[in-house]
């Protein structure tokens, strides 16, 4: 699998929804969005819910149209060839889309002949899927009577029955055990290996950690795009958390004494990133005798990226799906 | 094409087989509405001008057989609503399938559920004192086919258009059952008010009903009806299936896709 080619190029995508909304002024839910997916690699859309995300994965998943921008998806347009990307592409779905009332097999059936699959070619496809996914015994059962977890594994399994060039999955670990998310890392890293593309929403930093590539998504626009480490090395060194009686005093007697990038007060607490912070930890103990209670220095996080890049902090206090 | 209509039909009767409420609910409502209304009024009414020893029971026939049609078809889109809400109609509509197909395969779904309920209405006829012979008894279920697609499509529509099940219950008691009672199924177009009778006729489907009581009864059941032969009542309920699906279809087409 040729690794040049863009499994998705998105150029100038905007979204906006009808100004129902009745709190504040209607923002762009996609502001202008381009990027490229690499083929045969995992991509992620990491942010906060209400970042964009949702909205992102219907448009490529052709649930929605945007209202001005294209997206080319192996190089078919999604607004003009909107069949021929039907059937490259595998959707894994935030809400489930099984039918409750059939079993695991009839919906996979339904799936295969719905993607024009049938006979002897559907039945092997389907009898490897349940054994790659360990539902062979679960076959006949009624998917209604499965837990979360082997549904989210039909799921996939059924996005998959076609042979897609591409998997979009919407926060695929969501609602998902830790044993039920290292099985879907598996299942999503084998998929690369077999040159199929990853592409994934998330909200959860270690999911975003683990994407080949990772563009941030905040307010609608892109905050950060490139490799999770890349990102990261952005922030110079190391990230210092410095707890006290007086931050902002603290924060204000640090930045004239160790010059270097701001510091930012926030929670209470005193943020600065610097390089070697293990030496620098001992002489900021000397210089504020008994005015710091706690320091903490740990590499930093996609979530310090997230701050670095929009000044906020990464929170989710918004509903889900929202 | 085909195969994706199939699957799509096919999952709409192995729905219904699985939820036995949805069965007994289809055919017992107007089981019981007809027997309690027809055995409590075929003393005291006669159809005029129509064949002696057509009693309201009789009459009511054709009627109930549509009313059960109607029902089903009114159920059977639920799902349509339901798939919406449940997340399944997503997996389809993102799969490589035209609309004309989805369109197609839960119509004929829901319409050969409905069909199958009016068969089985109808083979009880000779029970109830209809005379059928083989001829009007295949014709009849040809003419319930053709209403079937027509009250199932019109039914899509509106499940299509609607987010919630009691919206869609508000369609069923404002428009559906309003156009069953003024389709000559509850009384004859001729004894009606003028402006009641004129509504009647603008009702596209009493030719339907007109149709299926010619074809069980013979002509002389709309005789002095004012309505037109069986010919023309059917061309006109063809019509109105095709007009039917054709808004169906437009439905999905159109920018709604959440």
């Amino acid at each position: 699998m040729a690794s040049e080619t863009a499994a998705v190029e998105a150029r100038g995508l905007r979204y906006s929804y009808p100004g129902k909304r009745k709190s504040g002024p209607t923002r762009p839910a996609l502001a202008g969005l381009d990027f490229d997916v690499p083929a045969g690699s995992i991509f992620g859309f990491l942010g906060p819910n209400g970042g964009g995300k949702t909205t992102l994965f219907r448009i490529l998943a052709t649930l929605a149209r945007p209202e001005s921008g294209t997206v080319r998806m192996f190089g078919a347009d999604l607004a003009t060839q909107a069949r021929e990307v039907r059937r490259r592409l595998g959707v894994v779905f935030q809400s489930p889309s099984l039918d409750v009332q059939l079993s695991v097999r009839e919906n996979l059936v339904h799936q295969g002949h719905l993607y024009g699959l049938s006979g002897r070619e559907l039945e092997g496809r389907i009898a490897a899927a349940l054994e790659r996914f360990g539902l062979a015994e679960r076959r006949e059962q009624r998917t209604k009577e499965l837990s979360g977890g082997l549904r989210r594994r039909v799921e996939i399994a059924k996005a998959l029955l076609h042979d897609p060039r591409l998997l979009l999955l919407d926060e695929p670990s969501t609602g998902l055990d830790p044993g039920a998310r290292r099985d879907l890392r598996e299942t999503l890293e084998s998929l690369r290996a077999a040159g199929v593309t990853v592409l994934l929403t998330t909200h959860f930093m270690e999911e975003g950690d683990r994407c080949d590539r990772l563009v941030l998504l905040d307010r609608g626009t892109i905050v950060a795009e490139g490799a999770p480490a890349a990102l990261k090395e952005e922030i110079g060194g190391d990230v210092v958390t410095l707890t006290g009686p007086d931050p902002e005093g603290l924060a204000r007697d640090l930045a004239t004494r160790f010059p270097g990038p701001a510091p930012e007060v926030r929670e209470g607490a005193v943020r600065i990133e610097r390089e070697r912070a293990h030496e620098l930890v001992a002489r900021l103990a000397e210089a504020f005798p008994g005015r710091i209670d706690a320091v903490t220095v740990a590499r930093p996080t996609l979530e310090d990226v997230f701050l670095h890049r929009t000044g906020r902090a990464f929170e989710d206090r918004e509903e889900p799906r929202g | 094409m085909i195969l994706p209509v199939f699957t799509l039909w096919r999952r709409e009767l192995t729905r219904f087989f699985r939820q036995p409420s949805r069965i007994a609910g289809a055919v017992a409502t107007p089981l019981l509405f007809w027997l309690l209304m027809g055995s409590g009024l075929s003393g005291s009414f006669r159809l005029p001008g129509g064949p002696a020893g057509l009693n309201y029971f009789g009459f009511f026939f054709p009627g109930t057989i549509v009313l059960v049609l109607l029902f089903a078809a009114i159920f059977s889109n639920i799902s349509v609503i339901e798939d919406r809400h449940e997340g399944f109609l997503q997996g389809v509509l993102v799969a490589p399938v035209s609309r004309t197909a989805l369109v197609m395969g839960k119509v004929l779904g829901g319409a050969t559920l409905a069909w199958l309920q009016g068969v089985v209405f109808l083979a009880l006829a000779p029970v109830s004192g209809v005379h059928l012979t083989a001829a009007s008894a295949l014709a009849a279920a040809g003419v319930l086919a053709l209403l079937a697609v027509t009250l199932t499509a019109l039914g899509f529509f509106f499940a299509w258009k609607l987010d919630s099940v009691q919206g869609f219950h508000a369609i069923m008691n404002v428009v559906l059952l309003p156009m069953w009672l003024l389709s000559g199924a509850f009384f004859p177009v001729n004894g009606a008010p003028l402006w009641l009778s004129a509504l009647m006729r603008a009702n596209p489907l009493t030719y339907g009903v007109a149709a299926l009581r010619e074809v069980l009864y013979g002509p002389a059941a709309s005789q002095g009806s004012g309505l037109p032969g069986v010919a023309v009542s059917l061309g006109i309920a063809a019509v109105l299936g095709l007009v039917c699906l054709a808004a169906s279809l437009a439905a999905t087409r159109g920018g709604r896709v959440d």
